[in-house]
């Protein structure tokens, strides 16, 4: 019967050992010294062999149970430390977490690319597809085919850069590109979307450049009209602008349309109500448009009898400032990263 | 064009008032800018929409008023005393005006003189401050004399800048009507259209107006109320070149008195932006603004002397070679053979419609006056503006267009005015001539067709009545409208022109609001998009991706700005140049020829901004070509890259500098994204570059462009910090055509890779593009990745040796390979690097 004692000894000495163990090592020091080969409850095992036959198998159920307790009891101990160690660790870990945040780098779009991107997305999605011509033009191209022959008065619109080569000129609106676009197709319809840089002799101040960017909008077919020409123009505006702000046609003059037209949109700061950025009017003029003329359509390639179409053009310059606030144009182009940024 | 409010009612009643009147002619393309205030107030709105100037005068405080007596002030030389009249009472009333000092201590004025009289408390402008600062009258003493009220300039009350003198008042001016009544007034901005020329004056505004609103419109009737014989005989018309000037008329006004208009006539002149000269010339100016017409006065006793006391003959023709002439403003110009001159038999007298000469102009002695009215041929008067840089109101609207049944019109309203305010003799007749007579068009316009334009079925009857408001003669045959064009526009054409005119005229009186909007419904065209914008915009977005900062530059530089980019004898210094030929700056006289130049400059600029500057643009650049009429554009796509590799932060303290390697990381990026195959680089020389850091970068033979670090000699060209500037130059072109419509990609390895080391030694000169290149070809397929890892040079491997160490992954799809595989990729590896490379194995 001593076994069965020297086991119910082993199994208390164990337990409270094992209660003073409360890190990992003493814990691996306590498995070698309860649980590992030479531990007591394991000697009980050795000395099995020479105890009385008639008690061998009490001894050996009782030897299994105390090591079975011992084991579970340091199972449930091995969890509690590396609970406590982790549960140490990730109070040690804790960090600030209003340091700053180590940053990849931010590529950006410039704005202008921005805004033209979600013009022509607009557009694009409404059937006009992007058609692109050069910054460089012939005298014919930016003028004369769209019906502003030499020294008509509507050349006092346009200030011109012209080229040392004879007849060559910086296009002045991007109106030379529908020229383009119909010889291209005619006669078959077209409806195209024109972007691309254009350039004016004048004095650069804050609200107008001798560089900007345009986008022009031109459809031919066999049934449009005034009226889609009104319909397209609001779907744009309320796309653009993202709200339902009214807008307004109103009689203007370009050459190359008519009737031409003026495009206001209720001014997007102070919707209405008159402010420093619509100078009290209440409205902003956003783009110039109007039934394609029928001499246009002529140089085009078209029978104005049988055609019509309308174009419309507009500065995404324009459109980027009035959105964003910006106070001179000419931030486009100066690239100063403190403003790029921005975007 | 500035419009008179009260000179506009004279021809048409107006119902509206000032925002709505302006609202009106704004939406029928007659934009107002501005309202200028003369003495009215405000008119009653919840929110103006336009811009109001000027001053409203108080009825109470600002009155007619009749000064009885000028007398000396007993201190001041130049101050008088003025006893006055406000209807109310008497008061004495202190100025400086000179106007009055020839009235001075003349006792009591046989005929009072009437004036615009302010009394205390009035807020007026201050005469003596520049501007308009507005104050309000107080008591106070003057030299001795009580001072509260005063008599008005033309500045104080907001009429114009005129101080010199107090407003005089027409005679019939009653006494103590507030002035707001007597003459109160508003002066609408109104811009006017290329295509609206014939708005160019106040009738030509009513006729709009009366259009707009439906109100009768007043036609000013043109007499003439003969009082002296006729003027045939007196002076003959010569034109030589009728489409020049197809139209020439003349009358004749004698006995008039030099003086100065009334002045309700002058103040008009002057709210219209014109000055007022003499009774004559303001006649001319009268008329010009009030129909359109500009006319021209004669001395016409100048003109007989120079025809030697015979009748004078009125000549027009082109300007001879070398022929010159003064003109009124006292400039000798020369002119040029399209020039049309007005002239008699003893030469020029004047610029046909732009401005007179000094000879035959009315002075004070004059007493006869031939009165010119003409029409001219529009594009000739706008290359003669052009070419004298000459401009007046009358060329303004000849080179506009002036109708040729306006010119007998003004010169009897002209002559009219002369006798009203001069007192002379108008001859009888007038001398017409008229050689080509103005066809105005006649066009025929269907329902059908206004239907096609504008999308509203509008009836003929409806378009008729539209039409008619305008002045236009319609008559309805069938279905058809005809159309006549009324003598007073130019701008309607023939055919189909004249069909597009007339319904831009339709639809702007019937009101653009009123078209309904409609979704386009003709059916979508073929394809017509511009095949390079997707691919251009994924170069644009790789970029992006990359962290890089998109810039947009001006196109226009100087070939000095752009040759910074050049070591100084560098060949590119010599390229020919897009040059401007009417540059507004120095700064901006050609067109770039360097888009990599363009970034730099913008890299130069925010240099100091920040640490760490990686900027690209994509755009043109413009390449005179020999023998061919436009230029190259060619798109580049520019790069620049320079400063720290990472910014210094709170947990890091060191700041590299980028160089070769982070630029030549970026490019790799980016043509990975492109998915452009065969990618290799090799070492180039330009004349940007460090000539040991630069490489072009080629898909197969194709050279995408250059890229390296700026020429030390480069880079003093620039004012940049220490850190090395890294940059390149590609071309759009060649990236397009390398990147592939399709490309084909691997299944994903379903079994696991074998990875080793192998450091390999080899010759300082074999660039390790070599060296990856016969580890691939001894690896074959089963070498699916080569990572260079390490360099190492150093004592244990000899001089003039470098050791590369590689992470060689290999990998086969089919089945998981085994040592001994990895052991014969290994030594055929090995064999090759040895064989033709003369490499060893370190390790
Ligand atoms: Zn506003």
């Amino acid at each position: 019967m001593d076994e069965l004692q020297e086991l119910e000894r082993i199994r208390q000495e164990g337990l409270e050992r094992l209660a003073e163990a409360n890190d990992a090592a003493s814990l691996e020091a306590w498995r070698v010294a309860y649980l590992g080969r030479n531990a007591p409850v394991m000697q009980v095992f050795s000395r099995l062999g020479q105890a009385p036959r008639e008690l061998r198998p009490q001894i050996g159920q009782s030897a299994n149970a105390v090591k079975q307790a011992l084991e579970a009891a340091y199972q449930e101990k091995l969890e509690a430390v590396r609970r406590a160690a982790l549960e140490e660790e990730l109070t040690r870990q804790k960090l600030d977490v209003t340091l700053p945040g180590r940053r990849p780098f931010l590529g950006r779009y410039h704005i202008e690319t921005q805004t033209m991107r979600e013009i022509l997305r607009i557009f694009t999605s409404m059937g006009f597809q992007v058609y692109s011509s050069p910054d460089i033009e012939t005298d014919e191209y930016n003028f004369t085919y769209l019906n502003i022959p030499p020294h008509h008065p509507a050349r006092d619109m346009w200030d011109t850069f012209y080229l040392t080569t004879p007849g060559l000129l910086l296009r002045t609106h991007t109106s030379p590109g529908q020229i383009h676009a119909m010889r291209q197709f005619a006669p078959e319809p077209v409806r195209v979307v024109l972007p691309g840089m254009c350039y004016r002799y004048e004095q650069a101040g804050a609200r107008k450049d001798i560089q900007f960017t345009q986008v022009e909008l031109l459809a031919v077919g066999y049934d449009i009209t005034f009226a889609d020409l009104k319909g397209t123009l609001q779907d744009f505006a309320d796309r653009i602008f993202g709200e339902r702000l009214r807008t307004r046609l109103r009689p203007s003059y370009f050459p190359f349309t008519e009737p031409s037209a003026e495009m206001d949109v209720e001014c997007v700061i102070c919707h209405g109500k008159g402010c420093s950025v619509c100078k009290g009017s209440g409205w902003l003029e956003i783009m110039g448009c109007g039934m394609v003329h029928p001499v246009v359509l002529q140089h085009g390639g078209y029978d104005p009898a049988k055609f019509t179409g309308f174009a419309a053009g507009m500065g995404p310059g324009r459109i980027a400032m009035l959105r964003h606030a910006i106070q001179d144009i000419r931030s486009l182009y100066e690239n100063d990263v403190r403003f790029l940024e921005q975007f | 064009m500035k419009v008179v409010l009260s000179w506009l009612k004279e021809f048409v009643d107006i119902d509206l008032n000032l925002e709505e009147l302006a609202r009106t002619l704004t939406m029928a393309g007659l934009e107002v800018e501005e309202i200028q205030l003369v003495g009215l107030p405000m008119p009653p709105a919840e929110r103006h929409e336009f811009h109001y100037s000027g001053l409203t005068w108080e009825p109470d405080k600002i009155v007619v008023a009749r000064i009885d007596e000028v007398m000396p002030h007993p201190n001041a030389d130049r101050l008088v005393l003025c006893r006055l009249h406000d209807g109310q009472q008497e008061h004495i009333v202190l100025t400086g005006a000179p106007n009055l000092f020839e009235y001075k201590g003349k006792g009591p004025l046989p005929q009072p003189l009437k004036v615009a009289y302010a009394k205390e408390g009035a807020r007026i402008y201050d005469g003596h401050q520049p501007g308009q600062v507005l104050t309000t009258l107080k008591r106070a003493k003057i030299r001795g004399v009580e001072s509260y009220s005063m008599v008005c300039s033309e500045k104080e009350l907001g009429i114009s800048e005129e101080h010199e003198g107090i407003i005089i008042l027409d005679p019939d001016a009653p006494t103590g009507m507030p002035l707001v009544e007597y003459m109160g007034d508003a002066v609408l901005d109104v811009s006017i259209l290329p295509s609206m020329a014939r708005c160019a004056s106040i009738l030509g505004v009513a006729r709009e107006v009366a259009a707009l609103t439906g109100k009768p419109l007043r036609l000013p009737r043109a007499t003439l109320p003969a009082t002296g014989e006729s003027i045939l005989g007196k002076a003959s018309i010569q034109i030589t070149e009728p489409e020049y000037n197809p139209r020439f008329v003349l009358g004749l006004i004698r006995n008039v008195r030099i003086q100065p208009s009334p002045y309700r006539v002058q103040l008009r002149l002057r709210l219209a932006g014109m000055r007022p000269i003499n009774n004559i010339v303001d006649a001319t100016n009268y008329v010009m603004l009030e129909i359109g017409e500009p006319l021209h006065a004669f001395d016409y006793q100048a003109l007989v002397r120079r025809a030697q006391g015979n009748p004078p003959t009125i000549i027009t023709r082109r300007a001879r070679p070398g022929e010159t002439l003064t003109t009124l403003d006292g400039v000798e110009r020369k002119l040029d053979d399209f020039t049309v001159l007005v002239c008699d038999t003893a030469g020029a007298l004047s610029i046909a419609g732009v401005m007179g000469g000094a000879e035959t102009e009315v002075t004070e002695q004059t007493t006869d006056v031939l009165l010119e009215g003409a029409s001219w041929n529009f594009i000739n008067i706008r290359k003669t503006v052009a070419a004298q840089k000459l401009n007046s109101e009358a060329a303004y609207r000849f080179s506009r267009g002036v109708h040729p049944a306006l010119a007998p019109e003004g010169v009897k309203l002209g002559l009219e005015r002369m006798a009203l305010w001069s007192g002379g003799e108008i001859a009888a007749d007038l001398i017409d001539a008229y050689p080509v007579p103005h066809k105005d068009p006649q066009v025929d316009l269907t329902a059908a067709e206004i239907r096609r334009a504008l999308g509203i079925p509008l009836s003929l009857d409806e378009a008729e009545n539209l039409l008619s408001r305008l002045g236009f003669t319609c008559q309805i045959e069938g279905d058809v409208l005809h159309v006549q064009t009324p003598p007073h526009r130019l701008d309607i054409g023939e055919g189909l022109v004249g069909k597009a005119d007339l319904i831009e005229e339709i639809a702007r009186l019937y009101g653009f609001d009123r078209i309904p909007a409609r979704r386009l419904a003709d059916p979508l065209p073929s394809l017509q998009e511009d095949p390079n914008l997707a691919p251009t915009d994924k170069v644009r977005d790789a970029l992006v991706r990359l962290g890089l900062q998109e810039v947009i530059t001006y196109r226009m530089t100087t070939p000095e700005r752009e040759h910074r980019l050049y070591l100084d004898d560098a060949p590119e210094r010599n390229a020919p140049y897009l040059t401007l030929a009417n540059p507004i700056s120095l700064d901006r006289s050609v067109m770039r020829r360097s888009l990599l130049a363009s970034v730099m400059e913008i890299a130069e600029r925010n240099t100091r901004l920040r640490e760490r500057l990686a900027l690209f643009e994509i755009g043109p650049v413009f390449l005179p070509v020999e023998g061919q009429p436009r230029p190259d554009e060619d798109w580049r796509v520019a790069l620049v890259l320079t400063g720290t590799r990472q910014p210094p932060a709170w947990d890091r303290k060191e700041a590299t500098p980028m160089d070769f390697y982070d630029f030549k990381g970026i490019l790799e990026g980016l043509l990975e994204a492109l998915h452009i195959p065969d990618v290799t680089f090799r070492a180039a020389q330009t004349s940007t570059f460090h000539p040991g850091k630069c490489a072009e970068a080629l898909s197969g033979d194709r050279v995408l462009g250059v890229f390296g670090e700026l020429h030390p000699k480069v880079k003093e060209h620039f004012d940049f910090g220490p850190a090395p500037v890294l940059a390149g130059d590609f071309s759009l072109k060649a990236l397009l055509e390398s990147m592939p419509v399709a490309y084909e990609v691997g299944a994903v390895p379903a079994f696991p890779p074998v990875l080793e080391d192998l450091a390999v030694v080899v010759d300082e000169s074999i660039p390790a593009a070599r060296v990856e290149e016969v580890l691939r070809q001894g690896g074959g397929k089963l070498l699916t990745a080569v990572r260079l890892f390490d360099i190492y040079r150093g004592e244990q491997i000899g001089a003039g040796k470098k050791s590369l160490a590689y992470r060689l992954t290999y990998q086969a799809l089919d089945r998981t390979l085994t040592d001994k595989d990895a052991t014969s990729i290994r030594q055929r590896i090995i064999r090759r690097l040895e064989q033709e490379l003369g490499a060893k194995i370190r390790g």
